[in-house]
């Protein structure tokens, strides 16, 4: 196993020094390191964060080949600093059953590029109606610990209320995407002035924020775990900071595009901005990044939903939802949260690595920079700059909303467990 | 170069009255023995219809033919759109044909912005209506109808009465009679008006008895009747009593004021017959007059080099 000095490199965006990756591990930190048969990275400049955790990507496989697969959605995830993805359940067939999360694991071991967690179905077919065994994906190799429908919402009381009790056997946690399905039939976009303008189906604020108080008062009920996919209202960050008040056991994410992105952009009619939950208004942005950066939202989650061009190239109420972010994620955090001066590096690392990984019970990631932990690191150069290019990004698809936008912020490297994914800027 | 009509928003009031003035001018041709103009000679117009629409699609294919323009039919149904073919590869085989104007009517709003905007033709795009978005030469033949008959916009009274969540018309309507200088009020059961409506440049009211009195006009939408079983509203007799333009109703608004109405009705449910067959009803003068302003439409767009009206927006 090869190990790397990365010297002069900036733990957290601190004091400059060395770190030695050897066997897998951080093996010392120190100033004026040297280690004979090491592969040195002149780190000058960039900051090293702990490997960047996805609570919620699709990975598209089995499936939907055309769109991604475990081996390109990994690649995408090396390259833009995450060490460990979770892969959503909406697969075809669904990933409800040990089989099915055990494959995608294995495959996701099978290429390396990053440690694939799948996320299980709370109900078969994430169809609403019936318990999938969460217990067999819970206990299988693949260790399930995130269940969810996403894209759809558990939206049956009894049936949440059972989910949430039942993974407590485990230390599992039902990931819910928030959405009530009658307040948001034939739902195109959020509801309000831009929405009566252009003439679509809203998508009401309250359809998102009435689930996410339900399942709130549910958890605190049983005594369960709750995630909350996605918020993208202010009320729901009211909601959350609300429920955290009052000591319950509720965790919650944002995406990078409800951090950067509006919904005036839907009056170009480019399906390129449909998304499920859809960009919501400024005051909207503001109160997401105010909650990323006061806690109360603890996570950055991608929601890299990978489609094929003729699922974009057409009518908005024929496209389907949904936008990569796996490698632009992190650029859109340092150009929000960063660079605005709303978080530190340090806390990127906590929204972006720590919290996730902890979140998601997974081992080994989301660890402090300190001599003996797992060698998952990312290295980032915050000086540099980058225009996205559709066709550039490693993913199969290309439906980026970011395409032509200069964004700040560069992966150079990452580390999973001592190896590198990805040195240069370039997978290795 | 201004190259599409996709929305009335897109209209300056300079446009907005070029196109009326035009529509006087060729409407003049109508009275003639001979009512068909060279113009457009050699120009092809398709009609791109992939909702059912008898009036809006023999309007503007009798305005393209009196223009002279070949026009192509081209409907969703039975067509290679009934067998799954998208949007874009339906725009590239009309493309290829070589058609100069596209006129869609579409289900999804925003479609013809995507025709216009993506790269897929080149030819000019007329809405004839998408979604529940808008219909511009629908509120451009309305403006025409009531120039006629009242004479001028400032400070008219446009009243607009039903399922304004719905309407693309009405969006239309609000959008070119703002610009042109009336006021528009909105009556309709709050559950038919869209969340964000109070940012439009209109007022809005629940009373149709309060507005009456002082309007010009009033224009009447069709009510769906599939909106009574998502219960947008308790009954088709309770929207009726409440919303409906009967006869004690119509003798409440002043004498000078018309009655509008896109068209189709439902005789008895928002408008009474009394009143539909009115002679202060405007019914059958605003098809007759959709033929002369869809006939300034597609002059103005298409002869000459440059188009004098539209959107601005590029296909390249």
């Amino acid at each position: 196993m090869s190990s790397y000095l990365l010297r002069g490199v900036r733990p957290l965006g601190g004091e400059p020094t060395d770190l030695l990756l050897a066997d897998g591990r951080i093996s010392e930190i120190g100033c004026g390191l040297s280690a004979t048969g090491a592969h040195v990275v002149d780190a000058d400049g960039l900051i090293a964060l702990p490997g960047l955790v996805d609570l919620h990507t699709h990975l598209r496989e089995p499936g939907r080949e055309d769109a991604e697969t475990v081996e390109t959605g990994t690649q995408a995830a090396a390259l833009g600093g995450f060490t460990a993805v979770h892969a959503m359940a909406n697969t075809s067939p669904v990933a409800d059953t040990a089989g099915v999360v055990e494959q995608v694991w294995r495959l996701g071991q099978q290429y390396g590029h990053a440690d694939v967690r799948p996320v299980g179905a709370v109900t078969v077919g994430i169809a609403g109606e019936q318990l999938a065994e969460l217990g067999a994906m819970a206990d299988c190799p693949a260790g399930v610990r995130v269940f969810s429908d996403d894209g759809h919402c558990v939206s049956d009381a009894v049936l949440m209320r059972r989910a949430l009790e039942y993974v407590k056997a485990f230390d599992g946690v039902i990931a819910q995407h928030a959405q009530e399905p009658r307040l948001t039939e034939g739902a195109q976009m959020n509801e309000g002035e831009m929405s009566a303008v252009l003439g679509l189906g809203g998508w009401p604020a309250v359809a998102e924020e009435a689930i996410i108080a339900r399942d709130c008062l549910l958890a605190a009920h049983v005594g369960s775990r709750l995630h909350v996919c996605h918020v993208s209202t202010a009320g729901s960050v009211e909601l959350i900071r609300w429920a955290k008040s009052k000591g319950w056991d509720v965790t919650a994410e944002v995406t990078p595009h409800h951090l950067l992105l509006t919904d005036e952009l839907v009056a170009s009619y480019d399906p390129i901005y449909k998304v499920n939950p859809p960009l919501r208004t400024a005051a909207d942005v503001e109160a997401l990044r105010a909650g990323l950066a006061d806690g109360t939202i603890d996570a950055v989650a991608t929601d890299h939903a990978p489609h094929p061009d003729e699922a974009k190239d057409c009518e908005w109420a024929a496209a389907a939802m949904g936008m990569l972010g796996l490698q632009t994620a992190l650029s859109v955090v340092q150009q929000v949260m960063v660079d605005t001066g709303l978080m530190s590096w340090a806390e990127v690392a906590d929204r972006m690595s720590t919290r996730p990984a902890r979140i998601g019970r997974v081992d080994g990631h989301g660890r402090a920079l300190e001599v003996g932990a797992p060698a998952n690191v990312t290295l980032i150069d915050p000086s540099a700059s980058w225009t996205v290019e559709p066709h550039a990004l490693a993913s199969k698809s290309r439906n980026t909303p970011y395409r032509t936008m200069t964004l700040p912020g560069t992966v150079y490297a990452t580390f999973l467990r001592g190896n590198a994914t990805v040195l240069d800027g370039k997978l290795a | 170069m201004k190259r599409h009509l996709l929305s009335a928003a897109d209209l300056s009031r300079d446009d907005a009255l070029l196109i009326l003035d035009t529509a006087e001018e060729l409407a003049r041709l109508a009275d003639r023995p001979i009512k068909k103009l060279p113009t457009l000679r050699g120009r092809t117009v398709v009609n791109l219809f992939y909702e059912d629409s008898t009036r809006t699609r023999t309007s503007f294919e009798a305005a393209a033919k009196r223009l002279s323009a070949d026009v192509i039919n081209f409907a969703a149904k039975g067509s290679s759109v009934s067998k799954g073919e998208s949007l874009k590869d339906t725009a590239l085989t009309l493309e290829a044909m070589g058609a100069d104007a596209v006129v869609v009517r579409h289900h999804a709003s925003g479609a013809p912005h995507r025709l216009a905007n993506s790269g897929w033709i080149r030819g000019s795009v007329v809405n004839a209506g998408d979604g529940t978005h808008e219909h511009p030469t629908q509120a451009l033949l309305d403006a025409f109808t009531m120039r006629r008959r009242l004479g001028s916009f400032d400070g008219r009274r446009v009243t607009i009465v039903g399922d304004i969540l719905h309407s693309r018309v009405a969006r239309s309507n609000v959008r070119l009679l703002h610009t042109l200088g009336a006021q528009v009020t909105l009556v309709a059961p709050p559950t038919l008006l869209p969340v964000g409506v109070a940012t439009w440049p209109c007022a809005v009211s629940y009373d149709l008895d309060a507005e009456l009195p002082k309007s010009d006009v009033v224009m009447m939408l069709r009510v769906q009747h599939e909106r009574m079983n998502a219960a947008f509203f308790p009954s088709a007799r309770e929207y009726s009593r409440r919303y409906g333009l009967d006869g004690l109703r119509f003798a409440a608004m002043p004498e000078h004021a018309i009655v509008m109405h896109p068209g189709p009705m439902n005789r008895g449910m928002e408008i009474a017959a009394e009143v539909a067959d009115s002679p202060r009803s405007t019914i059958v003068e605003q098809v007759t007059n959709g033929v002369s302003v869809r006939m300034a439409v597609l002059y103005l767009l298409l002869s000459g080099s440059e188009s004098a009206i539209g959107s601005t927006e590029e296909t390249s």
